[in-house]
């Protein structure tokens, strides 16, 4: 596979999860959204990790191009982990308060 | 047509099919359900590309862990189709036409380019798998490594002070 299509693929799973995060209201899916674009950006990590490798890989058998790449995914999921621990308690929050995940009442940040 | 091939093209209609039905679907789990569907065909696309330990954490961490709380947190909220809030028609309409375009420019920019003449998912080369990157995190990038224990450690503070409940609050 060329690297073309898995910088299409990304983009486009990049564009879904914007047009999820524009379009919807609800809390959680708007969260859901921010997922995918960040595994959007992991996708396209890792094709552009092998792409390197593979051109290293030509000239150098033993060689490990490409690693900090894959470690970057790696620290990348280890971040949305933490992420959604938080973002999760803050809507679990906001759902006691005021009953609704809409995020149009939460456009008055003092109630 | 290969089988690598074949599978390249089987993934990627998966993932964007779910991911056009997570933004578009109306009952919150069946978003939750189809994002885990969108997140084992990324898994796929990573053992295409023999990224097997990447693979293996995206499905132990995402499917396994961050998806069954965003279930949780779903039915701890009762959220069905009919409590799911209505947003005005033309704004729908203007976000879909903004993502849109912003697909066709990002497309139109970088469909020229030439790319590596080399395949992406060659199996050759094993640094996606955990001896190299084991050894590699534990060497080079030891620090960043503690110091995400201590950003797990923070969230999970974080989400036990967020996540209480307000009458203990009041009284201290």
């Amino acid at each position: 596979m060329p690297i073309n299509y898995y910088i299409f693929l990304s983009i486009a799973l990049f564009t879904i999860g914007i047009v999820g995060v524009l379009t919807r209201r609800n809390a959680i899916i708007i969260f859901m959204c921010i997922e995918l674009m960040l595994n959007a950006v992991n996708v396209l990590l890792v094709a552009f990790s092998k792409m390197h490798h593979v051109a290293a890989y030509a000239l150098d058998a033993s060689t490990t191009a490409g690693t900090e790449a894959q470690l970057f995914v790696f620290f990348i999921m280890v971040v949305a982990a933490a992420e959604v621990t938080v973002g999760l308690a803050i809507i679990v929050m906001m759902y006691r308060n005021i009953h609704s995940v809409d995020i149009n009442f939460l456009n008055r940040l003092k109630h | 047509m290969p089988v690598a091939e074949l599978l390249f093209w089987f993934l990627t209609g998966l993932s964007l099919f779910g991911a056009l039905m997570v933004v578009f679907s109306k009952n919150p789990v069946h978003s939750v359900l189809w994002l885990i569907v969108v997140f084992f065909a990324i898994s796929g696309h990573y053992i295409l590309m023999n990224a097997q330990f990447l693979a293996i954490v995206n499905l132990i961490v995402y499917a396994g862990a961050i998806m069954v709380l965003f279930l949780f947190v779903i039915m701890l909220m009762n959220m069905n189709t009919e409590s799911e809030p209505q947003k005005n028609r033309w704004l729908r309409l203007a976000a879909i036409v903004s993502g849109g375009s912003l697909l066709l420019i990002l497309v139109s920019a970088l469909k020229d380019n030439k790319g590596s003449i080399n395949g992406v998912n060659d199996l050759e080369g094993g640094i996606g798998l955990i001896q190299n990157l084991g050894k590699v995190l534990f060497t080079d990038y030891v620090i960043p490594f503690e110091i995400s224990s201590v950003l797990f450690l923070s969230a999970m503070v974080g989400a036990v002070i967020l996540g209480k409940k307000e009458s203990a609050n009041i009284k201290s």
